[in-house]
């Protein structure tokens, strides 16, 4: 560490002591970072933005929330209509955890595209779903507050969803509640777990950040960085290139917070929890219909809690199904056709979650279902065998500067 | 956001991202499954830049007080809230004090005072039991947020307010049971509530019940999201100020790049 990097005299004194500006120069300013990287990359940051906002608007809620069954539900309305921007906090929160799921979801599948989770970022990505498994928990917990409808019913479905556990399962159930129903004990062991989840996920995305800048970003060619002439300094670059892509998040985030603060939730969760009064279809939030479909595509309750648990569960093994040591899908033909149709399963999947369990609905879950364990589980490991791989480039700066092979400078033109 | 992309990355993934947030969310529009569907009208509070008309709240205010509030609570509304569809603290004061709230004197004992400004709108029935002995066994929900709690709300309450025809000659209609074009299973606890004339405006707009409807439906519209007209106001800023911040983030970044993208 150069004695002269710091101008400052007490950023110095302090740095000598405590290397906290030494830290965030090295991991924020020099940051070596692919200079080919596209917008995909962009959700990363974006997901900690949302984190962030989420955490200190939630902070800011919990200051004039009641989490008791007689009160939930009128003081969520007290910050609506008396606190002052109350309106604003609890949409922000609202419409963010939607945004926050988005963003994961991009992220995620920017991550399985581009091949990131392949050695040697196995770890980076198991912590990642290991984030968005408590970001599910989290969620699902939050939505149980407002103490409306959808928020009882919600929780008394998913819930229940233990007592498919052979012999322990009702008991579990009832440990879960703290009673022998969703009440009160139920709503606030909720809030609780609400409140402290976040902080435990702040923990694991601690870890995630560790485990990248370990061996630094992936970028779109997914071949290794061979020298600074393929990086670029993380600030200016992906600072500025982040900021852009915030102020466009921020966009599409505020056009829904002040314009259409509803549109991603349910009516019925205006209307406080009745144990009495079941609502006709009780659905639950758009991010968890996916998975929602999985569990209902199954006849039998254990077996479709399994698949839905099993779903989430290839995710963490999937750095040891995919053999192939290519990592981008620009140079993997077959498995490039096959992502979209993950993609469009998994799509189809959310909406056939959200419509009721009878028909030609459930016949299109199961087939779906299937493809999307067919997918990680067969498809995943034999793909290797088959697939003739595109020669890669061979290195980041060569396409860029026009020189690589014939082959991929075309393919790089073609996506232009 | 589509455009600029183009020299990173290829248009037709990136699109079918976007269309992948635009399907998911919007698979809640038809996630309850109604099949009625309901006369579609054009709201002044509907659309981006929509606000309430005063007019119309102040007339389906009186709907409400002469019509609905016989059953129909508003318990989170307060009334000091009318202040923002256009009433002075005097019709205010004057508008609480015509019902009487519970209150504990210094000797201990219930008697009852004058609502006041900052008490919540006082319900027709002391509590859900006697609402519901009142009205054959068919509970009056509280109105405070009907329009946030029904599917494409402002539609359906106005439908429904209207939609009171003669049976079928098929449908057999119970006792206590009143036939609805538009209700769920057609069979309603609550009678027909509008009638010609069931309320005397006092700026002379002819009270016919699609007008009394419509009036009462702005009126609990505003009710369900007081805070609207605040919001859409505040979101014109914020999206000028991010559109701003968007271009300018832009441009800084494509001439910070230039040199990269050059060499």
């Amino acid at each position: 560490m150069s004695k002269s990097k710091f101008k400052n005299p007490v950023v110095k004194w302090i740095d000598h002591r405590l290397p906290v500006f030494s830290f965030m120069d090295h991991e924020l300013n020099h940051y070596p970072t692919p200079k080919n990287l596209n917008y995909f990359w962009n959700f990363g940051s974006l997901a900690g933005f949302a984190l962030v906002t989420m955490i200190v608007t939630g902070i800011v809620l919990s200051m004039n929330y009641t989490a008791h069954v007689d009160y939930a539900f009128d003081s969520v309305e007290r910050i609506m209509r008396d606190v002052n921007h109350g309106w604003l906090i609890r949409y922000i929160h609202m419409n963010g955890a939607s945004f926050f799921f988005i963003v994961v979801y991009i992220h995620i599948f920017r991550g399985l595209y581009y091949g990131s989770y392949k050695a040697p970022r196995e770890l980076l990505w198991i912590l990642g779903v290991l984030i968005l498994l408590l970001m599910m928990a989290t969620a699902f917990m939050g939505y149980v507050l407002p103490w409306g409808q959808m928020s009882f019913w919600g929780a008394t479905v998913i819930t229940n969803l233990f007592s498919a556990i052979p012999l322990i399962g009702e008991s579990i159930v009832t440990w879960l509640w703290g009673g022998f129903s969703v009440d009160n004990s139920t709503l606030n062991r909720f809030f609780s777990l609400h409140f402290v989840l976040p902080f435990v996920i702040v923990g694991v995305v601690i870890l995630h950040l560790v485990a990248l800048h370990r061996f630094g970003s992936n970028n779109p060619i997914g071949i290794d960085v061979k020298g600074t002439q393929d990086t670029v300094p993380f600030s200016p670059y992906y600072t500025i290139k982040d900021l852009f892509g915030l102020s466009v998040f921020l966009s599409f985030f505020a056009a829904a917070v002040f314009f259409f603060p509803n549109f991603m939730g349910h009516p019925d969760n205006y209307i406080e929890a009745n144990p009495m009064v079941t609502p006709a279809h009780i659905v639950p939030e758009w991010y968890f219909l996916p998975f929602y479909a999985i569990l209902r595509a199954i006849p039998d309750k254990l077996g479709g809690v399994l698949f839905m648990f099993g779903a989430i569960a290839v995710l963490f093994i999937l750095p040891w199904l995919d053999r192939s040591p290519v990592r981008s899908s620009q140079f993997r033909p077959i498995f490039k056709v096959f992502f979209w149709i993950l993609l469009l399963d998994c799509i189809l999947l959310g909406y056939l979650g959200a419509m009721p369990a009878e028909g030609i609905y459930v016949i299109l879950s199961r087939i779906a279902t299937a493809y999307y364990f067919f997918h990680f589980l067969i498809l995943f490991p034999l793909l290797p065998y088959i697939e003739k791989t595109k020669p890669l480039p061979i290195s980041i700066s060569e396409p860029i500067l026009g020189g690589g092979s014939p082959a991929s400078a075309f393919a790089m033109r073609e996506k232009k | 956001m589509i455009k600029s992309s183009s020299c990173f990355f290829p248009n037709n993934i990136l699109k079918l991202f976007l269309s992948l947030i635009i399907v998911c969310s919007s698979n809640f529009s038809f996630a309850a499954g109604e099949k009625i569907s309901y006369p579609q009208l054009k709201w002044s509070f509907s659309g981006i830049l929509g606000t309430f008309d005063r007019a119309s709240q102040q007339r389906g205010l009186q709907v409400y007080k002469e019509v609905c509030s016989g059953c129909h609570g508003m318990r989170l509304l307060a009334y000091r809230n009318l202040k923002s569809i256009g009433y002075n603290d005097d019709e205010i004061k004057a508008f609480a004090a015509e019902n009487s709230v519970n209150t504990i004197n210094d000797d201990g004992e219930v008697v009852e005072r004058p609502a006041r400004p900052s008490d919540k709108f006082v319900s027709p029935y002391p509590n859900d039991k006697a609402a519901r002995a009142a009205n054959g066994g068919a509970y009056p929900p509280d109105l405070s947020l009907i329009v946030k709690a029904r599917p494409d709300g402002a539609n359906y309450l106005h439908a429904l307010l209207t939609g009171y025809v003669d049976a079928p000659a098929e449908k057999k209609v119970p006792d206590g049971m009143y036939y609805n074009k538009y209700y769920s299973g057609n069979l309603i606890g609550m009678p027909q509530p509008l009638y010609d004339d069931g309320v005397e405006y006092a700026d002379g707009t002819k009270a016919t019940p699609d007008q009394m409807a419509k009036d009462v439906t702005a009126f609990l519209a505003w009710a369900s999201e007081p805070e609207m007209e605040d919001r859409k106001q505040l979101g014109i800023s914020v999206m000028l100020f991010l559109l701003l911040l968007t271009a300018l983030s832009y441009f800084a970044m494509k001439q910070i790049w230039a040199p990269i993208k050059n060499q």
